[in-house]
């Protein structure tokens, strides 16, 4: 039995994003459109509550001789030249009105003592504008929309219900279907329009910062339903996980001050990025740290067998880790058993944010692969691909494109609603949903015995990202990845699940998860294999060069025929000239 | 390479059984949210647990362990002292499946104390104005806007085990937490709740929420501000 519920606007996520927008078409609507958020898990729990560095905005550009010109030209050379121009150029336009927004609704702003909004430095930014709630700014920016949205009647929260398909007919979304975990009811949303805001996919990945919830397996539905997929190959690795957990210790920990040392206590970034040390952007100093074990002067974790280099932040003293960056110096007690006044941390780099997405247009809308816009459509945050991040996302700008998109979508999609009155109907979509129902819930018919189980399928899929689609890339052995993750797919469709019964099945979520991640792994792979040449985090041993002449461009992946298939986009430049980027 | 014996309280809709699972592990460095995620992928795919962030911010996986309620993600083995670890529900909410508590009607009453600022609603929306806010007013209501919502204070109140209508100490921290915020003007509002017979007046002062709080929130303590502050007559917290 499928159970129908009807919505003005549907939201997919309880992140930053996801949040945001529902509070943006909550007020927009003036309280007359009915809005839900389904939530894969209890909404306030999304990643989002794990940023801890800060959201970048140029606030008081008197004050700091900062500009908005200067806040896209950061981003942009940031991206490899790979951007959006007039998105990033809105992004950085709207960031300070969203900051200020956060502040009025609550958001504890870790403070000057004039009672401004204190900012720090982080990497690739050349003056500090990181507004920031000491080093849990996701986490504090999440509790407070949260606790915001509860202002509004008019929004309803499904706190753990899984989203198993996208509906769209002739080009119009018509709404989505997901499976309610607490009870095992399967549920119809009819929507008028829907906001995808699901985040990234770092646990394509072992090593990754991102918590277990980060699958992405929402993209490869939105790919089933039509939209197109943007920019996969574009993975970031954080410079600074903790090693061996991949617990993210905060850029704003290099931007407070502190250094990056090899075993012979070099500062080796100075090889690497003179100009900027340490507080270069994040693909750059990924790379070096890597380089910098390979070359044998990072020592090595005795249990798991990793090479690492130290964060030094002894030199920083009492005050400042205590009131800028607590969690860390708690992460670093509790995790790693040292203490940061007095040790130093043990960091690689990790999987930590996913620049392709969604491809949609400057405002938000989900367009197909030809630039038709799926009607109804919008995605917000990191599920979306804007793109204002391009080949390399600057630290603190994923928080500002959460709240910026957030709110235009949520805006946009108000008015989409209230501008189309006419009552949502059933139509054909209740039998597609019945279909979806069966296809969902005879997973759990499967009783061979040897069938490979979900757990199996997912750590698969993850040592062939790490191995073949790292943070150094070549041609064979990608495509050695490919043909391995196409026979992966395989078995996929024989996986067994072993929870039968319906009350929080979490085998069978996990199930649905795992077939959207190595259909996702694929466009990440074949994406990365055509893209001969070097750009932001994509880098390639046997293309070692940014090749504007061929690749200043986009790669779209979709469906067709059930098959995969690439084509590009062009890059809209507006003011800055692709240059060389040096820091 | 020690072995660990977990016995874990499982529940799957009608009946309630212990079931035991023994796991090796390299060392006790290791969190018990990930001991129990190891038994799910390698043995045991039908064990439910509530889990996300595994760094102790998203306030999914509060469980009983040994005795005590707390994060699954940041218990690690070597703290516990032992080699068995007992594993239930937490305590006060009907159970769904397992290690899953129904969290979500104690959560969803947060919304009773208007947790968020009120004042001009139209100028939090539509205004480019910053409020401003100085260090020291920040610091009066910090600590407790550190509240992750994992409902472990809620698990181990003693009121609220017998009194189901006590809005409880999670909600009535927050309605502190929103009160003290200087850019606040709801405190007359806030007030009329925290003072009703669903409010502070129930509790009585056992501090268990505070010496559970994975986050040192210290809800037992913004009570008694709360009451400080009603009985004081306070126009302003």
């Amino acid at each position: 039995m499928v159970e129908v519920l009807k919505y003005d606007i549907v939201i997919i996520g309880s992140g930053l994003a996801g949040l945001r927008a529902a509070l943006q078409a909550a007020w927009t609507s003036g309280g007359r459109a009915s809005i839900a958020i389904l939530s894969k898990v209890q909404a306030m729990r999304s990643h989002s509550v794990s940023a801890e560095g800060g959201m970048s905005a140029v606030l008081y550009p008197k004050e700091t001789n900062d500009s908005l010109e200067l806040h896209a030209y950061d981003t942009i050379k940031g991206s490899d030249f790979l951007a959006d121009q007039d998105a990033v150029e809105l992004m950085v336009e709207m960031a300070p009105k969203e900051v200020r927004f956060f502040e009025r609704i609550g958001v504890p702003w870790s403070r000057l003592p004039d009672g401004r909004m204190a900012q720090r430095p982080f990497g690739g930014m050349t003056i500090p504008r990181t507004t920031f709630a000491a080093d849990k700014t996701g986490f504090f920016i999440m509790s407070t929309l949260y606790q915001n949205v509860l202002r509004f009647d008019n929004v309803h929260i499904y706190h753990e219900h899984f989203t198993t398909k996208f509906i769209v007919e002739n080009g119009e979304f018509k709404g989505v279907t997901a499976i309610d975990l607490k009870t095992g009811e399967f549920k119809l949303f009819l929507a008028k329009a829907g906001i995808i805001a699901t985040g990234g996919a770092g646990r394509l990945y072992r090593f990754t910062t991102t918590a277990h919830s980060t699958t992405g397996e929402v993209l490869a539905y939105a790919m089933r339903a039509g939209a197109a997929i943007k920019d996969m190959e574009f993975v970031q690795w954080h410079p600074t996980a903790m090693v061996p957990t991949g617990i993210l210790i905060t850029e704003g920990a290099r931007g407070e001050g502190g250094y990056l040392i090899n075993k012979e206590g070099e500062r080796f970034m100075k090889r690497y990025a003179p100009s900027r040390m340490e507080l270069a952007p994040r693909d750059i100093v990924s790379r070096a740290i890597l380089t910098e074990i390979a070359q044998g002067r990072g020592w090595v974790h005795e249990e798991s067998g990793m090479g690492y280099v130290g964060l030094d932040l002894r030199h920083l003293g009492e005050q400042v880790l205590n009131e800028k960056l607590p969690m860390i110096r708690e992460l670093a007690y509790r995790y790693a058993g040292i203490d940061p006044l007095s040790e130093i941390i043990p960091v690689r780099p990790a999987v930590h944010y996913t620049m392709g997405g969604v491809h949609t247009d400057i405002m938000g809308r989900v367009l197909m692969a030809d630039g038709t816009w799926i009607k109804g459509l919008w995605a917000a945050g990191e599920a979306a691909s804007v793109s204002v991040h391009g080949a390399n996302r600057l630290g603190s700008n994923s928080l500002t494109e959460c709240a910026v998109w957030g709110r235009l979508t949520g805006e946009q999609a108000a008015k989409y609603v209230l501008e189309n009155p006419a009552p949502i109907t059933e139509g054909s979509v209740l039998e597609v949903a019945k279909r979806e129902e069966s296809r969902v819930f005879d997973k759990l018919l499967h009783k061979e015995v040897n069938a490979v189980s979900v757990y199996q399928v997912k750590r698969e899929l993850q040592d062939i990202m790490e191995e073949h689609f790292g943070p150094f890339r070549e041609g064979s052995k990608m495509s050695e990845g490919i043909s391995k993750l196409t026979k992966l797919l395989d078995k996929v469709k024989s996986m067994r699940v072993e929870d039968t019964g319906r009350i929080y099945n979490q085998n069978l979520k996990d199930a649905l998860e795992v077939e959207g991640m190595v259909e996702l792994a694929l466009v990440v792979g074949m994406g990365a294999y055509a893209r001969t040449e070097s750009r932001g985090a994509h880098y390639r041993l046997d293309y070692p060069k940014r090749d504007d002449e061929n690749w200043l461009k986009h790669t779209l992946a979709y469906l067709y025929g059930g098959e995969i298939q690439l084509t590009y986009t062009p890059v809209r430049i507006t003011k800055w000239k692709p240059e060389e980027r040096k820091y | 390479m020690p072995t660990i014996t977990v016995r874990v309280k499982r529940f799957d809709g009608k009946t309630t059984w212990w079931q035991e699972y023994k796991v090796d592990v390299k060392g006790l460095k290791i969190s018990v949210l990930d001991v129990l995620l190891r038994i799910k992928e390698e043995q045991d795919p039908t064990l439910a647990v509530r889990y996300s962030c595994r760094m102790a911010i998203c306030g999914s996986c509060g469980m009983v362990i040994n005795g005590k309620p707390r994060l699954a993600c940041e218990t690690l083995l070597e703290e516990l002292e032992t080699d068995v670890v007992t594993v239930e529900p937490m305590w006060n909410y009907r159970v769904i499946k397992d290690l899953v508590a129904d969290t979500e009607p104690m959560l969803m009453r947060l919304r009773e104390v208007k947790p968020y600022i009120l004042r001009d609603t139209k100028e939090i929306f539509e205004s480019d104005i910053e409020y401003g806010q100085k260090p020291e007013e920040l610091n009066k209501y910090l600590n407790f806007a550190y509240c992750i919502e994992c409902g472990l204070c809620y698990s181990a109140c003693p009121v609220a085990a017998s009194d189901k209508l006590f809005l409880g100490p999670m909600i009535l921290a927050a309605a502190y937490r929103w009160s003290a915020d200087s850019r606040d003007r709801g405190w007359p509002e806030r007030m009329k709740i925290v003072n009703s017979d669903v409010g502070v007046w129930s509790c009585i002062v056992a501090y268990s929420c505070s010496a559970v709080c994975p986050r040192n929130v210290d809800p037992g303590f913004a009570i008694q501000q709360l009451k400080k502050a009603i009985l004081l007559r306070r126009k302003k917290l």
